[in-house]
């Protein structure tokens, strides 16, 4: 979701142990803190009904509510299975077809005409026409986040393949290696923090519409009929509370999954710097 | 049977992509016109280029095409005129960075459809809502570019202009505002990529008259499958444009000519 940054390596002055750890953390959330306390004025001051602006108790408190109650992990889980189903789909699709677009000539120009004009197109915009055609329903979300989140794995894996250096390949070949081998010891890895940040973008991607495919696919559970289905009856307070877990959500998937998942492999190969 | 033609490389790539997409309107013709499934539902494409011929010529398409334009625009302009100078002193000043970084990493990862039904239920339905969902989805990009930007111009350049004796106002324009711009044409790239998805999603849900998403999700009612794919026809051809020719050009007038990078081989 950042990649733009994560690329930046700037040196920082190492931290001295202790204190300085105690004073990080501090900084850390000191402007939450800020903004807590603003919202919580505003919220108080009674600027705005407290029915549309709640306190942050409220929301805790229907955060609280909502997960004892197990309504809360059950919206989760249904988002995250919905999310995985079209991630796994776009993943299969997405690095199947940037690999052969990568290695053969004849699959890239049949292919690349085909992916650019699907490619400007937003995802969401698709929504209805494909629910007009697959009906409302799990089968319909999964193909839309399936499909929006295949187009930035296949430009990016077939990127990754094609950069893969000619002289490994060559040497490769000289030390007699076969096509298989070629391609799982040499252009895979190397391809791989290609298809990795093409994964990253296209889980980005996903997670970014997967709220409002749910609402217009109307699915019985999910994160996105949670807050929608709160407008309903003005629970800002709940709204807020799905909203902020949508956002734990996301963080987690970005420091827990591909940070990790990119430790294990490419930084460990040496592809990448940690 | 192409590849042994005795034509030039290009020629050949052209030849194979007009084939495959030539070929996969073939099947969806064929498919619209087998009667297999129901006319409404997938219309033949003649169909479909009628609809969009009349829609652009009694002027509903412009009119759908300009108020989505209009939403998107002035939520970008909003994002750039909030998003870049709060990037460049982020990368400039470090209390900046400290107070508004975390702030950033916790809401970045909510995707701005989400804030829909709650700006709906604050600020009621129309274009204010769609104008600051645009503006929340393209902000961060355009932040985090600039910061970065700033953050990555070379120390030496820096240096080198201090030691010839650049002010601070000459520093900023003549050195780290070059220096930060192919991550802030990479940002606003980014923030227009992400403010196109969040306009057409936002109308779909927030607007109710004008608008490409609001036609797409109206048009599903109604069954019109037509007026859906020759919206996503006009949808498709603006991103595009967008992405090309506008960002294009601007990246060859300032980065490329500035020598910052290089263009791609053709």
């Amino acid at each position: 979701m950042t990649d733009a940054v994560s690329t930046v390596d700037v040196p920082r002055a190492a931290p001295v142990r202790g204190e300085s750890r105690l004073r990080a953390a501090a900084h850390l959330a000191f402007p939450f803190l800020v903004v807590g306390a603003m919202w919580e004025i505003t919220a108080h001051a009674g600027v705005f009904p407290a029915r549309l602006f709640p306190p942050l108790e409220d929301i805790a408190a229907a955060f609280w509510r909502l997960t004892v109650a197990g309504i809360l992990p059950r919206h989760v889980a249904e988002t995250l299975l919905r999310l995985f189903a079209g991630f796994v789909l776009a993943g299969v699709i997405g690095v199947t077809v940037g690999i052969a677009m990568g290695r053969s000539k004849r699959a890239e120009d049949y292919l690349l005409p085909l992916v650019s004009i699907g490619a400007p197109i937003p995802g969401i915009a698709y929504a209805p026409l494909i629910m007009l055609w697959f009906g409302l329903g799990n089968f319909s979300a999964i193909l839309i986040v399936g499909f929006v989140s295949a187009f930035p794995v296949i430009f990016n894996t077939w990127t990754g393949v094609k950069a893969v250096k000619e002289i490994w390949v060559r040497s490769a070949l000289v030390m007699g290696a076969d096509q298989h081998r070629l391609f799982r010891h040499v252009i895979l890895p190397g391809a791989l923090p290609y298809i990795f940040t093409g994964l990253r973008l296209g889980l980005a991607q996903a997670w970014r519409i997967l709220v409002v495919v749910e609402l217009l696919a109307a699915v019985p559970w999910g994160l996105g009929w949670l807050i929608f289905g709160a407008r309903e009856f003005l629970n800002t307070d709940v709204m807020l509370a799905g909203v902020a877990v949508i956002g734990m959500i996301g963080l987690a998937l970005e420091k827990l999954v591909f940070e990790r998942l990119e430790h294990y492999t490419v930084v460990r190969w040496g592809m990448m710097q940690s | 049977m192409i590849g042994s033609l005795p034509v030039s490389d290009r020629t050949r790539s052209i030849l194979r992509g007009s084939i495959a997409v030539l070929a996969v309107a073939a099947c969806y013709e064929a498919t619209a016109r087998s009667g297999w499934f129901a006319p409404a539902l997938l219309p033949t494409l003649q169909k479909v280029t009628a609809t969009l011929w009349v829609m652009i010529l009694d002027g509903t398409m412009l009119h759908h095409a300009a108020m989505t334009l209009y939403r998107m625009l002035c939520g970008f302009a909003l994002a750039i005129v909030v998003g870049l100078p709060l990037g460049i002193m982020m990368g400039r000043f470090r209390p900046i960075e400290r107070f508004f970084m975390p702030l950033a990493s916790a809401l970045m990862p909510i995707p701005s459809l989400a804030w829909v039904p709650v700006f709906i239920l604050w600020f009621g339905l129309g274009n204010t809502v769609s104008i600051l969902i645009v503006f929340y989805a393209a902000l961060f990009p355009m932040m985090l570019n600039a910061w970065s930007g700033v953050r990555s111009v070379n120390q030496l350049w820096l240096r080198a202009a201090g030691a010839m004796g650049a002010n601070e106002n000459a520093m900023f324009w003549k050195v780290i505002l070059p220096g930060a711009s192919p991550f802030i044409i990479t940002g606003l790239r980014q923030a227009f990529l992400r403010a196109w998805i969040a306009v057409v999603g936002a109308e779909m849900l927030a607007s109710s008259d004008w608008g490409l998403g609001w036609v797409i999700y109206d048009a599903k009612e109604f069954l019109n499958a037509d007026v859906m794919i020759a919206s996503l026809v006009v949808i498709g051809a603006i991103g595009f444009t967008f992405e090309r020719l506008v960002f294009g050009s601007i990246e060859r007038a300032t980065v490329q000519r500035w020598g910052m990078v290089r263009a791609a081989k053709a």
